[in-house]
């Protein structure tokens, strides 16, 4: 049982942030608090000292389906970074692929 | 009885098994891998793989037995059970081709979180050991304060196993559902057979067992969350593995709630490993290995999440 976005009426999936239910919206990517979320993330965030709560991903790279959601501790900008693509050229990475 | 000691008897075993005539061949046998856990010799088509020294030989049969029984997903061995030689149990497989480490964009994502998903929806036989995962976190944990307590990034990777469940560091039972799981996905343990042209089938059985079933999505999830793998590849992935069925996140919510304990444990594992093996070599620990360790040093910051299970 999804909501519905009620600005574009997608459907809205739901993150958790620290023990904290967050709605996204699959289409415009906005997001809905119940009532006490926003206080609970602020809470949270100057509790840790730091950006400990980064927002849900920004933006829709692949069709609806995918969850490009990261854990607040992965690498910034929502869980990659350039330059280190595990493609072609980064040795050090693709011997991580293969090893215990 | 060191791994030395057993790579000779185990080339001639190897060739005994690949040519059961004794026919006298040209075939060159190649050294697969001779680590601490393992040393694996190929002849021909037939591999035969030295176990750890501390095999325990029951725990071993039962883990042949799921090979055996589920050749659609795992490789099947070509004898039922272990052998002995030297002290070390033996195990024999046909030759399989692993993926090419040269090309990993290339790399059957897909096929590895489908294989994955069907596994997880087997049945383990009883009396199946835990899965192995968390006691392989643990001893990457104790090697880097054995080997290099001292090394800087020791202290922020040590600090983040601390703030991990017991389960979750091999101290206490794993919670939820017991599944059968891999136990140790990664790239190297998939294999096409028969050789080039087969299908895809899940190897090295060492770790399999019940357990969290998260724990076999948690490597490239943690690759993916230190900024490692692109985010296009782990969106493959959990796709394939959420089309199929597959039992260890929900179908259509966020996974993290279910994957951040395990991708945290193996992004332990390993930092701990780069920092010992970086230490052992007199190197300094590379880009990506950095990229690890920092993830390490963020995750302290932020308490792993509660939610353990999830409405099926």
């Amino acid at each position: 049982m999804h909501m519905q976005c009620p600005k574009c009426h997608a459907p809205m999936h739901t993150y958790n942030r620290n023990g904290v239910q967050i709605e996204q919206c699959s289409g415009c990517r906005g997001i809905f608090l119940d009532y006490g979320e926003l206080e609970a993330l602020t809470r949270l965030e100057s509790q840790w000292g730091g950006p400990a709560v980064p927002p849900p991903p920004a933006a829709p790279q692949y069709p609806a389906g995918g969850h490009h959601s990261a854990p607040a501790w992965g690498a910034p900008h929502g869980g990659h970074h350039g330059g280190h693509h595990g493609g072609h050229h980064n040795r050090g990475f693709g011997h991580m692929l293969f090893s215990s | 009885m060191t791994t030395t000691d057993v790579l000779p008897a185990l080339r001639a075993t190897v060739r005994g098994a690949a040519h059961p005539q004794a026919a006298p061949c040209s075939h060159p046998d190649s050294v697969l891998a001779e680590r601490e856990d393992g040393t694996v010799v190929r002849h021909a088509d037939t591999v035969a793989k030295a176990h750890a020294p501390d095999t325990d030989p029951a725990h071993l049969a039962l883990r042949l037995t799921v090979a055996t029984a589920h050749p659609d997903l795992l490789l099947a061995p070509l004898r039922p059970g272990p052998s002995a030689l030297h002290g070390r149990l033996i195990t024999f497989w046909p030759y399989g081709t692993p993926v090419d480490p040269e090309t990993p964009d290339d790399a059957p994502w897909e096929e590895a979180a489908t294989l994955l998903a069907h596994l997880h929806r087997r049945q383990a036989p009883p009396g199946l050991p835990p899965m192995r995962g968390p006691a392989k976190a643990a001893r990457a944990v104790a090697r880097l304060s054995r080997t290099a307590p001292d090394h800087p990034a020791a202290s922020p990777v040590l600090r983040a196993w601390r703030t991990l469940p017991a389960w979750a560091r091999g101290e206490a039972p794993m919670p939820g559902p017991t599944t059968l799981c891999h136990g140790d996905l990664h790239l190297g343990q998939l294999v096409r057979h028969p050789a080039s042209t087969g299908p895809w089938r899940l190897i090295d059985v060492d770790d399999l067992g019940v357990g969290v079933a998260a724990w076999d999505l948690a490597r490239p999830a943690a690759w993916y969350a230190c900024g490692l793998l692109p985010p296009d590849v782990w969106a493959r992935f959990l796709a394939a593995y959420q089309r199929a069925d597959g039992p260890a996140v929900p179908a259509d919510a966020d996974p993290w709630p279910v994957l951040d304990v395990p991708a945290r444990a193996l992004t332990v594992q390993t930092a701990a490993l780069a920092i010992a093996k970086s230490v052992a070599a007199g190197r300094h620990v590379d880009d990506v290995e950095g990229a690890v360790i920092d993830a390490c040093d963020r995750m302290s910051a932020v308490p792993p999440e509660l939610a353990s299970d999830f409405p099926k």
